[in-house]
């Protein structure tokens, strides 16, 4: 029952709801991300576009609809469990482990991906594959020559890139990462985002991002959220010349 | 060619950590010195060797998987009163009745810890202590098994392997308690360096992202609090059976918080903190409770202050710390 379907969209939600006293932060949201897509996820502040992401990856229960991965049903799954089917998620607050270095952190996840981590009484160094692994990711991410560093001691751009390399550590189907180059200056922003388009093409990714530019150059599709809805989903061409939108949201506030 | 070098320099980062260094060989030769040097102190050097037991299973927790405990003398308690109640049934072999005290907390540990896994921070504590309480309430109750208030009187072991008798000076005893010390220590090494131990710290430093990237943080924690259940009820179990006598005092909040002051003053997260913090504290009672006994936690309560002000590492994070400076001086 547990093998992998290939079949039907890479994630699908259905009717997703959710309130926080009286306030409806998520109000029947559907989707539907075919595998491979770049999904871009955008809205005003508080359109609860994270809220989104917490009810997907399972940090949240939504009070009424259901989630799927390639067909499969995982509603009632924990947050480790929807991991463990491909669903994984990045922070928009660096959510590292301080006084761990990179290496470790990474090979950490390689080693709970691989089912070695319940291991007690073997030491680490036998773990060669999973060693390499990890370096070779860090390498990916230009994170090679820091990897012995305490995390806490790295550069905020590089805690960044860290954040993405334990989401990637998992071997994810389907990457939510909510604006992962929050607070990293426009010139290196660039930068990360040339890292996550080169990211395998079965892998289905959406983005949570405030930087039209960059929506407009890595996303295929983009969702707009308004007030715990889904105001439109379309092509970057239907969403920039979508007149509700630009009232809404880009003529509102700018962003970026 | 640079990669294949690298490469290697992240595979001998792994090994490093884990290789013995020669100034542990050193602690373990020096742990022997107290049978010639100081042979009329045996007693205290058993003392010393069962409490820095109790604080590696406390290190275990708190030091690596970040769960504070304020009563880990129930499991420690626990231990020594099974320990001490087969003695008391007939059964005075040390090894077996050891490893049944070590089972029975254990079972306790895992029993409450799917309680402890539900909460943290001051519920964590409030928890932990009350079990604590619990624990010592139900054994004062129950005199007609523990004793009492009296203690648990009539332990009588047999030799140790049939051989070596439980002699006055505590020769035996101090053998027997540092053998058992050094035993589970290796246990403890190898565990915090292996894929387990570095889940536990991924969970210390980030419960949630750990749940994140995959890992069942609860089970993991579950393992580990009943790993170190099992280590506090064998520390206890060694207690009974040497000093061939179990008070009520084993199971109370009086203990609980001594063993965390002692991981703290000794450094948490780092094994030899524990060990360091045990010697260091049971000498300095020995010491001055011989100048004033009441006047004694006058000198901890001081001690403690200073070292978490001065040192928020413990002693040995504080050396370590002075060792990598005078490193670094040396390389540049």
């Amino acid at each position: 029952m547990n093998a992998v379907p290939a079949s039907g969209p890479a994630l699908r939600a259905r009717g997703l709801s959710k309130n926080f006293g009286s306030l409806a932060v998520a109000r029947n949201i559907n989707l539907e991300l075919p595998q491979g897509a770049r999904y871009a996820l955008i809205g005003p502040n508080g359109a609860g576009k994270t809220t989104l992401i917490n009810l997907l990856t399972g940090t949240l229960q939504p009070a009424a609809g259901q989630i799927f991965i390639y067909d499969q049903e995982i509603t009632a799954l924990k947050p480790d469990a929807r991991v463990k089917r491909g669903l994984v998620r990045t922070f928009q607050i660096n959510t590292l482990f301080p006084n761990l270095t990179p290496l470790e952190a990474v090979a950490l996840v390689i080693c709970e991906r691989r089912g070695d981590a319940p291991v007690w009484w073997r030491p680490l160094p036998h773990y060669r594959a999973a060693i390499d692994q990890a370096f070779d990711l860090l390498s990916k991410l230009m994170l090679d020559n820091v990897c012995h560093v305490p995390t806490r001691e790295l550069a905020y751009g590089q805690q960044r890139l860290l954040e993405i390399a334990l989401a990637l550590a998992t071997e994810p189907r389907v990457l939510l990462l909510d604006e992962p180059a929050a607070g990293v200056p426009r010139e290196e922003s660039g930068k990360l985002f040339n890292a996550i388009s080169a990211l395998p093409s079965d892998i289905t990714v959406l983005f949570i991002e405030h930087d039209m530019d960059i929506v407009f150059r890595f996303a295929t599709r983009i969702i707009v959220m308004v007030a715990g809805a889904i105001l439109l989903e379309g092509s970057p061409e239907e969403v920039a010349n979508n007149p509700q939108v630009r009232e809404v949201y880009l003529g509102g506030k700018q962003h970026g | 060619m640079t990669d294949v070098t690298a490469a290697a320099g992240a595979h001998g980062y792994f090994q490093a950590q884990a290789r013995w260094r020669w100034l542990e060989i050193v602690f373990w030769l020096a742990t022997l010195l107290p049978f010639v040097l100081t042979p009329s102190y045996l007693v205290l050097a058993s003392q010393i060797a069962i409490t820095a037991l109790f604080a590696l299973a406390l290190d275990l927790i708190l030091g690596y998987a970040g769960l504070i405990s304020l009563g880990h003398a129930a499991f420690f308690g626990f231990g020594a009163y099974t320990a001490g109640l087969i003695s008391k049934w007939g059964w005075g072999e040390p090894l077996s009745g050891l490893l049944l005290a070590g089972i029975a907390a254990a079972l306790l540990g895992y029993a409450t810890s799917f309680i402890i896994v539900r909460v943290s921070h001051l519920a964590l504590i409030m928890i932990t202590l009350g079990l604590c309480l619990l624990l010592h309430e139900a054994a004062n109750r129950a005199g007609w098994l523990t004793g009492g208030d009296d203690g648990l009187q009539g332990v009588t072991m047999w030799r140790l392997f049939g051989r070596f008798e439980w002699d006055l000076y505590g020769y035996t005893a101090y053998a027997y308690s540092l053998a058992v010390l050094f035993v589970l220590f290796l246990l403890a090494r190898r565990i915090i360096h292996s894929p387990f131990g570095l889940t536990l710290r991924g969970i210390r430093e980030n419960a949630g992202r750990m749940q994140a990237v995959g890992a069942p943080t609860r089970r993991r924690l579950r393992v580990i609090y009943t790993i170190s259940a099992a280590v506090a009820g064998v520390a206890g179990g060694v207690l009974a059976q040497t000093t061939q006598f179990v008070a009520l005092e084993t199971l109370s909040f009086q203990r609980s918080a001594e063993v965390l002051v002692i991981l703290v003053l000794g450094g948490a997260g780092r094994l030899y903190g524990a060990i360091i913090g045990a010697v260091i504290f049971l000498i300095a009672r020995d010491q001055f409770s011989g100048i004033n006994p009441q006047f004694w936690y006058f000198w901890i309560g001081l001690l403690l202050v200073v070292v978490v002000t001065l040192l928020p590492n413990g002693i040995l994070g504080g050396l370590a710390q002075l060792l990598a400076q005078q490193r670094r001086k040396k390389s540049s």
